[in-house]
């Protein structure tokens, strides 16, 4: 990741020209547990992809349900949300 | 030079906006500012100012308005007062820490409860770290040139901060004066047109306000402070930049017969010119006394106030707002932090006056005279007054 900027390098009142730079943060470095999906319990509907605030979950060229590590922060709506209890959230240091 | 008319100080603030060419205004009418914005509407209605005048439910929606319309690139104006200036203290933040370079004018009158529509300081004292720039004016003149200068130095790229251009409610706002209003050209000399850095613009998308993270807010913080402190100098250039034009030179610290006075009174806004006419009446009486008189409020001039008050015997500060259950009035406090550091620190008796439209008369002045004479004499320092308060 680019250096963070010193005070002096901002532009004044910080407007942003870059589209979509949100992505540049990435929220993963906030996760202090990840979900951990059962895919044989999964059926695929896609709930968890609505509910996520990242919006970082997608199906693998397989289909199987993922999180996008680099931005998910470990909030565990997904787990909550999962219509057949599939994703279960484990803490980071296990 | 333009021509010298007798005016009601409220009106020559809302043909100042218009000279000025402002693009946008946006304002809730409210008493004592009323006449400036209903003004601006005749103007704008009657086609002598080719402005939008957006009409609105409050005042927060009015702030609102002003930095959608500044940051889209248009000249925006704005007055209120009191409870509305309360009222967008939420969007005076966004202002500021977006650095939109919206003008107000703020009518000062004291807040409620109880209900007072009358003058005091308290509604702008309790705006005092909004991160706006802030100036006092004294009377009508002074209002009509600073509307100008506000636009000059706010819109400055160097600078790009809003700015209150502060004028007493009643006493100042709604007496009629002779004001010299400037010429076209004269207006084309002094204030550029506003071109701002970037700007809401759909062929041109910008982000204005994003999120700022733990890991940026601080510095942005940082910048604004330094923003603030650092637009003093374009403040002076544009006074004399001002000075060059019509001839009035203004300064962020004004005296008057304090060359060589051991007492001088501190006052900031109107009530300097009562304390004009005590000044002289004391020097006639063989008193060495002198005024101080604070034009620039935020960034607050440190340099130029040490050097105005440092080497006095006594400073009579002169309050028009109360911080209340703290340390007395604010610019007392605020003096006594840049005399902090002097080797010899002048005494300061602190005088809260004038709260809710109460009289400050010329006697009053002789009065505090009389107490800072004998703190002078090496009599105890009193702690803060509160001005004609009945027991
Ligand atoms: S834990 Fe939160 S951020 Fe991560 S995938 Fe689940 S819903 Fe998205
Ligand atoms: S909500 Fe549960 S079942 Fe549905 S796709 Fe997501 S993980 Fe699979």
């Amino acid at each position: 990741m680019a250096p963070l900027p010193g005070w002096k390098d901002l532009p004044p009142g910080c407007p942003i020209q870059e589209p979509l730079s949100a992505r540049n943060n990435l929220t993963g470095s906030w996760r202090s547990a990840r979900p951990i999906w059962d895919h044989d319990k999964c059926v695929r509907c896609g709930v968890c992809d609505l509910f996520c605030p990242e919006a970082c979950i997608k199906p693998d060229h397989e289909g199987l349900y993922q999180a996008n590590l680099d931005y998910c922060k470990g909030c565990g709506i997904c787990a909550q949300e999962c219509v057949t209890q599939c994703i279960s959230m484990k803490q980071e240091e296990e | 030079m333009g021509t010298r008319i007798g005016k009601e100080v409220s009106i020559g603030i809302a043909e100042a906006a218009m000279m000025a060419d402002v693009d946008v205004v946006s304002a809730y009418p409210i008493t004592p500012q009323t006449h400036v914005v209903e003004h601006l509407s005749e103007l704008v209605a009657d086609g002598h100012l080719d402005a939008e005048f957006v009409p609105v439910e409050s005042e927060h929606t009015a702030m609102s308005t002003c930095c959608g319309s500044v940051a889209a690139g248009a000249r925006t104006f704005t007055a209120t007062s009191s409870q509305g200036l309360a009222l967008m203290h939420e969007i005076l933040f966004i202002a500021s820490g977006m650095r939109l370079p919206i003008v107000m004018a703020v009518a000062n009158r004291s807040l409620s409860a109880p209900i007072s529509i009358w003058n005091d300081h308290g509604d702008v004292m309790a705006e005092r770290d909004t991160g706006w720039l802030q100036v006092f004016v004294e009377n009508g003149q002074d209002a009509y040139d600073h509307i100008l200068w506000a636009f000059r130095v706010a819109e400055d790229h160097g600078v790009l901060l809003p700015i209150m251009v502060n004028f007493d409610g009643f006493i100042v706002s709604h007496v009629v004066e002779s004001l010299e209003e400037w010429s076209p050209e004269e207006v084309r000399r002094f204030l550029p047109p506003y071109d701002p850095p970037y700007r809401l613009d759909v062929d041109n998308p910008w982000t204005f306000g994003p999120v700022g993270i733990p890991d940026i807010y601080l510095e942005t913080r940082k910048a604004h402070d330094e923003a603030l402190l650092g637009a003093k100098a374009t403040m002076v250039k544009a006074w004399s930049e001002l000075a060059d034009v019509v001839g009035r030179q203004y300064y962020p610290v004004e005296q008057y017969k304090a060359d060589d006075a051991d007492i001088v009174f501190l006052s900031m806004g109107g009530i300097s010119e009562t304390c004009m006419t005590a000044v002289d009446e004391l020097r006639e009486a063989g008193k060495k006394v002198g005024l101080v008189r604070l034009r620039l409020w935020r960034p607050f001039p440190f340099d130029e106030v040490k050097a105005a008050l440092g080497g006095r015997k006594v400073i009579i500060a002169i309050d028009r707002a109360l911080s209340t259950g703290g340390p007395g009035g604010p610019v007392a406090s605020e003096v006594k932090a840049a005399l902090y550091g002097l080797e010899t620190r002048p005494q300061v008796i602190e005088f809260i006056a004038g709260l809710g439209g109460r009289d400050v008369t010329v006697g009053d002045f002789k009065q505090m005279y009389e107490k800072g004479a004998a703190v002078a004499a090496g009599g105890p320092v009193p702690g803060y007054e509160l001005l004609g308060v009945r027991a």
